[in-house]
């Protein structure tokens, strides 16, 4: 538990010292709701419509694009093999890792969600349903795009890889996600794709640890 | 004498190419085994094997002590940039389950109590190198397995290793080293094995 | 690994496996061309057309067998996969990345064919109200993410452990796909195309289907060896029964 804690403290203290990793894919995900308005017509009704689905595909994106050099530095300076050789379970460590990630990134995303689904026209019990979704669904994501970026990470460029390893992965959650919210506003109960979230979540919770802790072996061998 | 580790009929390969085979030997308490040869013959896969870090083609690999009874300093510091040295082995302690009080002192012995709040990337490579081999000084384990430690040191520097090495010597510890630089032959217990 | 039939453990050799491969091949394409001559011939001449669908309902001899073997070619993938990452056998690590491309061919035959399939009788070549097809342009997705990951790894073996990994949670992942793509149909509100329910399809028309289903899974079989023979080559190619081999 020390050890877990401590690979957290890590990645705060980090994230702490370098703002532009929590605070630019805030600007992202901004940028692009944003840019898919002005390729709207002003007010066009459709982007009403279309309000959940952007709102959940603009923070998967911002998510995926700051988790992509997950594992690299640790990689390359040779903390990984530290890990390997510390007397905890891998996984353990890279649960750590990747929950003080969500803190880092997915946290200020799910709270920024909410002001972009006012210029959305979102009144507030959709912005309620929205804020759940994304809370139960964005650590999902994080959990698989740590998974996808511990399978790439001896990997000196990757390019548009990860995000076509992670996407397929990740249908699931934006199906749900965005269609709690659609079911929302439609008027119907929007507890069944929440449950059907967090089903996600505890599967990804239990497994990736794992996957990804073997991947990281692989990728030392 | 027993020994700490052995290995026998150990092949050790990258990807599909076997590198070596039929390795073996022992390593008891207060001996040094320097594994030397040319670059890219396999000397740090062999060193990870013996550590544990990966697996071998074939053999076995006895080691007589607990997994968390060892240092494995690699070639690479696991010193992360933007921390400090006192920040980064703070951190390796957590990791490793080791007290974190001998943090300062390790780092005053290796001369680096004037850098060990300033971030690593504001480091020489020598000075990186000997915070990441601070290590050894911060917790007391039986068998040590260093890649290249003395790459980036300077003369203060590997005579105060040295002196390191010998007095976990005296105190019945065991160590294997890659190293390209020649081990003084005056060390007691110093065996070389030569890969090829 | 005592459980493991002596046999077996013989064949996960390479150069065993080379030489069985090569003698079950010719059988495998012959199996094919007759089960798949038979099937195409009773499927796209011999059968009666269908009284709700015409002439066009004959693509389902190429459709449902290529989607078929999209599934199956999965199923075979991530076994081979669990036991590349827990025996360890390169046997299993060739199988496993000789699958990904051959899948990926299957799928998109079974995407094609459904769109055209789709054209005359949905009146469009594309609908996200159809819960299968989007599977399976999922499935494609993954199956492309697997080959790319083995392409962008120089290591064959790192290689084909990490498309290992990715296998088993993306086989994981199939059947949550399939899931939610249903239920986001649910919610669906315009007006739903009629699908045509499966009515009990007349044998005339059956044993055709059954035949060229066959003739896929042999002609996957022979794809399959081909491909792990060649990969077994390559990888091995500094042992000297690979010299042999190929003299």
């Amino acid at each position: 538990m020390e050890a877990f804690l401590a690979v957290m403290a890590r990645e705060l203290r980090l994230a702490a010292r370098r703002r532009a990793e929590w605070a630019l894919p805030l600007v992202f995900y901004a940028v692009v709701a944003t840019l898919f308005a002005l390729g709207a017509s002003p007010n066009a009704p459709w982007l009403k419509v279309a309000g959940p689905s952007i709102l959940w595909v603009g923070a998967l994106l911002a998510a995926l694009l700051s988790l992509e050099r997950l594992f690299r530095g640790d990689y390359d300076d040779g903390t990984l093999e530290q890990f390997f050789v510390s007397p905890q379970p891998v996984s353990l460590l890279v649960a750590g890792k990747l929950l003080a990630q969500w803190l880092v990134i997915g946290l200020p995303l799910t709270l920024l969600a909410p002001v972009l689904g006012i210029a959305f026209g979102m009144g507030a019990e959709l912005t309620g349903v929205l804020v759940l979704s994304l809370g139960l669904g964005l650590p999902a994501l994080v959990l698989l795009a740590g998974f996808a970026s511990a399978l790439v990470v001896g990997l000196p460029r990757t390019g548009v890889l990860l995000p076509v390893l992670v996407l397929p992965l990740v249908c699931p959650v934006v199906i749900f996600g965005a269609g709690a919210v659609r079911a929302a506003e439609g008027g119907a109960p929007a507890g069944a794709p929440l449950y059907f979230l967090g089903a996600i979540l505890v599967l990804c919770v239990c497994g990736v640890p794992l996957a990804a802790a073997a991947a990281l072996k692989n990728a030392l061998d | 004498m027993t020994a700490l580790l052995s290995f026998q009929n150990l092949a050790i390969g990258r990807g599909d190419h076997v590198l070596l085979r039929d390795l073996a030997g022992t390593v008891g308490a207060g001996e040094i085994l320097h594994i030397r040869g040319a670059n890219g013959v396999g000397k740090t896969s062999l060193l990870e094997v013996l550590c544990g870090l990966r697996d071998a083609e074939q053999g076995e690999v006895t080691r007589a002590f607990e997994p968390q009874a060892c240092h494995w300093i690699g070639h690479r510091n696991a010193l992360h940039p933007a921390l400090t040295p006192y920040e980064n082995l703070r951190f390796w302690c957590a990791l490793q389950g080791a007290p974190a009080d001998g943090i300062r002192g390790a780092l005053r012995g290796f001369d680096l109590a004037r850098v060990a709040d300033q971030p690593c990337r504001q480091l020489s490579a020598g000075q990186k190198r000997r915070a990441a081999l601070a290590r050894l000084a911060v917790a007391r384990r039986g068998v040590w397995f260093l890649d290249e430690p003395l790459s980036g040191l300077d003369d203060a520097g590997i005579q105060y290793w040295l002196a390191l090495l010998q007095g976990h010597q005296q105190q019945g510890g065991a160590a294997v080293i890659t190293s390209h630089q020649a081990l003084p032959a005056q060390l007691p217990g110093l065996r070389a094995l030569h890969l090829s | 690994m005592t459980w493991i039939p002596n046999w077996m453990h013989r064949l996960a050799s390479p150069p065993a496996f080379y030489a069985f491969a090569g003698r079950l091949q010719p059988w495998l394409w012959g199996a094919s061309a007759a089960l798949l001559g038979y099937g195409l011939v009773g499927g796209l001449a011999l059968a009666p057309a269908d009284y709700q669908q015409g002439e066009g309902f004959r693509i389902i001899y190429v459709h449902v067998p290529a989607a078929w073997m999209s599934l199956f070619i999965y199923t075979v993938m991530a076994g081979a996969a669990v036991i590349a990452l827990v025996w360890r056998i390169k046997l299993a690590e060739c199988v496993l990345t000789s699958c990904a491309p051959v899948g990926a061919s299957f799928t998109a035959l079974a995407l094609v064919s459904g769109m055209l399939w789709g054209k005359p009788m949905w009146g469009t070549f594309w609908t996200w109200s159809d819960p299968r097809l989007v599977s399976e342009l999922i499935l494609l997705f993954l199956y492309v993410g697997i080959s790319g990951l083995q392409q962008a790894i120089t290591d064959p073996r790192a290689a084909a452990r990490a498309c290992a990994l990715l296998a088993v949670v993306g086989f994981v992942n199939v059947p949550i796909v399939h899931y939610s793509v249903e239920w986001w149909n649910t919610l669906h509100q315009g007006p739903t195309i009629t699908k045509f329910d499966k009515p009990s399809i007349h044998v005339s028309m059956l044993w055709p289907l059954l035949s060229a289903a066959l003739g896929f899974t042999t002609f996957f079989a022979g794809v399959l060896l081909q491909r792990v023979q060649n990969e077994l080559l390559w990888r091995e190619r500094g042992n000297p029964w690979v010299k042999e081999a190929i003299a």
